[in-house]
């Protein structure tokens, strides 16, 4: 099993907590953000028949959701590989 | 053929299905009864997951609150599936890399204390069993109305089907059946909704359909919908707010993190070989649920407006009550849709205004199973949607019971009663406790609480306030000690609990409640099943907060919080 120093332990969390931010700012600006806060003002564009925050409440975060576990997973294999910590 | 036939030929034929996987995967170890050997691969886990955590609320509420919510019904569809990107970021890869079998197992370990794993096992109860209330009435309601047997008996049969695979299978068991529960549910979902998309845009996809024109028109359904609503003195749909923006942050918070802290959805990250596949997992998970989800809010619009115009089909123009269509008499039959001629005019006039509506009794349950009658769709996509109802309970009820289970055979009797317990009589006792959860749960479903709804928001509730907190600042800070995560685990299940039964009467007995239902009384404005959200943050401040004034953990656990946070070197989940 390959052992990380401390150094290099801390690095690799770093790296995954960095990802992780900045998913969660999408995550919270698609659903509490668009979907919630700035709904009104989203609303005043068209999606075809949708309201735009409508929309987003109804469909769109939930397509980002999906789109943004998928992505960390991927980059996190990645981030692994980088640090020999993969498990193969 | 006959409606009544084909719907026992559906149901029939999907009971049988589950039963023949249940004999196929029997559990021969505790190993394959707590995480079913723990080699599901992550998409067949995924689907698991899917129909493990979309309950009879997913299935049967969710649109019908929808379609009477309009906008302010967004709360359920981002809550319930926002929760699972914390859970795959958050806390599934580093629970998978602990490789035990409980949720209150890690709780225990990384807080160097039997308290905290008892006040986890409790919190754990707390919140199954009210979630497995309101699936035991799913099973009631879908069998009573599709096989016109009555609520007790079709409880009963739900009941034995459940004890056949889950006592004999445990998580192997389930994991397997869940998958067929999956296909049987979304099918059962989605074809319906694809006819009703059709005939009323013209567009095959729901998704699409919800956002395009009426088939033949220019209008598009959206607008006819807000104006036919605003024409009876609703609020118009697409901008229905659920009481205050701040009461949808709160439940949709609530809703995020009590998925991410439901523990029958976590312990299915535990069936994974590997750290990556509980991410990857996670994933393919909320990708089977969106499918789903992305179509309820279609089904919501399009039911609404079906049955806006039966009611009125020309504007000014109501329903002549003894004209009214079958799939009408059949629900008025179940006490779920009710008429009250109150200008004695013979016509049904449908309103906002309590004084003019006839419409007394519009059950949210009745819009996802009457909706293929409504839109007049043949025989078996009903008995299809019957089948799909009971899945969706079956599979989350299940679920549900194995974590009650787990909780009670591994974390109480052989991690404290009995710690040199064979692995023989641990099988034997988790079976034990099975059936015994089973027999609870269906005493609950007798009595329940509320409806099916309501009672699994609240759920989301105390989960949220009490396991998910312990669970993140268990993996992501060294410093919180033993002693914070108790007190902030009592605090927030316990202000939750508290201002739930100050509202809504103790153990939901109304005449109790002290502080009445009434909306002044809220704080700030939030509903009771939204406060899930305030006792998240009461029990991370307490925590920290006592934290700061409380000997800092041993060496051993900080070695443990690095150990999980590096996904290398994950073994398979394991006994101690």
């Amino acid at each position: 099993m390959p052992q990380l120093s401390a150094e290099q332990a801390r690095a690799y969390w770093r790296r995954n907590l960095a990802l992780m931010a900045k998913l969660l700012v999408i995550w919270f600006t698609v659903s509490f953000g668009c979907g919630i806060l700035f709904v009104e003002q989203l609303n005043q564009i068209q999606l075809g028949g949708y309201k735009l925050g409508f929309w987003f409440a109804q469909q769109g975060s939930i397509y980002v959701f999906v789109l943004l576990i998928f992505y960390y997973s991927r980059r996190m294999a990645a981030l692994d590989r980088e640090f020999g910590v993969d498990e193969e | 053929m006959e409606l009544q036939t084909l719907t026992y030929l559906v149901v029939g034929a999907s009971f049988a299905l589950y039963i023949g996987i249940a004999i196929w995967s029997r559990a021969g170890s505790t190993r394959d009864f707590y995480v079913a050997g723990g080699g599901v691969h992550p998409i067949a886990n995924g689907m698991a997951t899917a129909a493990d955590w979309m309950s009879a609320a997913s299935f049967i509420s969710m649109a019908g609150m929808i379609a009477f919510m309009g906008y302010g019904g967004s709360v359920f569809l981002m809550g319930w599936t926002g929760g699972f990107v914390i859970l795959a970021l958050l806390l599934a890869p580093y629970l998978r890399k602990y490789g035990k079998f409980t949720v209150p197992e890690f709780i225990g370990d990384r807080f160097y204390s039997r308290t905290a794993r008892v006040v986890a096992v409790i919190c754990l109860i707390i919140c199954s069993v009210t979630y497995v209330i309101g699936q035991m009435k799913g099973i009631g309601v879908a069998f009573s109305r599709f096989l016109e047997v009555d609520y007790g008996t079709g409880l009963l049969v739900g009941m034995c089907i459940v004890f056949f695979y889950a006592v004999l299978g445990g998580m192997k068991g389930i994991t397997y059946t869940q998958i067929a529960q999956y296909c049987v549910l979304i099918m059962a979902y989605t074809i319906p909704a694809i006819f009703i998309s059709l005939q009323l845009t013209a567009n095959p996809i729901p998704q699409l359909g919800l956002g395009g024109t009426l088939a033949g028109t220019d209008t598009y359904l959206l607008e006819k919908l807000d104006l036919i609503v605003q024409d009876l003195g609703f609020h118009e749909y697409t901008t229905d707010f659920r009481l205050s923006g701040l009461n949808m942050f709160a439940y949709t918070a609530s809703l995020m993190i009590g998925t991410a802290g439901l523990p029958h959805v976590i312990i299915r990250f535990f069936t994974v070989p590997k750290v990556r596949d509980a991410r990857s997992s996670a994933g393919w998970a909320l990708l089977f649920i969106a499918i789903l989800y992305t179509t309820a809010p279609a089904v919501a619009g399009m039911a609404r407006l079906n049955l806006m115009q039966t009611i009125e089909p020309v504007p000014g123009e109501y329903l002549v009550y003894e004209e009214r269509p079958q799939w009408f008499r059949n629900w008025e039959k179940t006490g779920l849709l009710a008429f009250a001629d109150k200008n004695g005019d013979g016509r049904v006039q449908y309103s906002a205004d309590p004084d003019v509506n006839e419409m007394v009794t519009v059950d949210n349950d009745i819009i996802v199973l009457a909706n293929p009658e409504i839109a007049q769709l043949p025989n078996w996509v009903i008995a299809l949607v019957a089948a799909g109802g009971l899945a969706a309970a079956l599979s989350t009820a299940a679920g549900l019971l194995l974590a009650i289970a787990s909780a009670i055979s591994h974390d109480l009797l052989k991690g404290m009663i009995a710690p040199g317990i064979s692995e023989r009589a641990e099988l034997r006792a988790s079976r034990l406790a099975m059936a015994a959860a089973i027999l609870g749960a269906g005493y609950l479903g007798f009595n329940p609480p509320g409806f099916a709804a309501g009672t699994v928001a609240l759920a989301f509730g105390l989960a949220a306030s009490s396991i998910f907190p312990a669970l993140m600042m268990g993996i992501f800070s060294s410093r919180v000690s033993k002693e914070g995560a108790v007190a902030g685990m009592v605090a927030g299940i316990g202000v939750t609990l508290f201002y739930v039964f100050q509202h809504m009467g103790i153990m939901f007995i109304p005449s109790t409640a002290f502080l009445g239902g009434m909306p002044p009384n809220w704080f700030l404005g939030i509903e009771p099943n939204a406060f899930g959200a305030v006792g998240a943050l009461v029990n991370f401040a307490v925590a920290l907060a006592v934290s700061r004034f409380t000997a800092a953990p041993p060496a051993s656990v900080r070695e443990l919080v690095e150990h999980i946070r590096v996904p290398a070197g994950a073994s398979a989940a394991r006994d101690h």
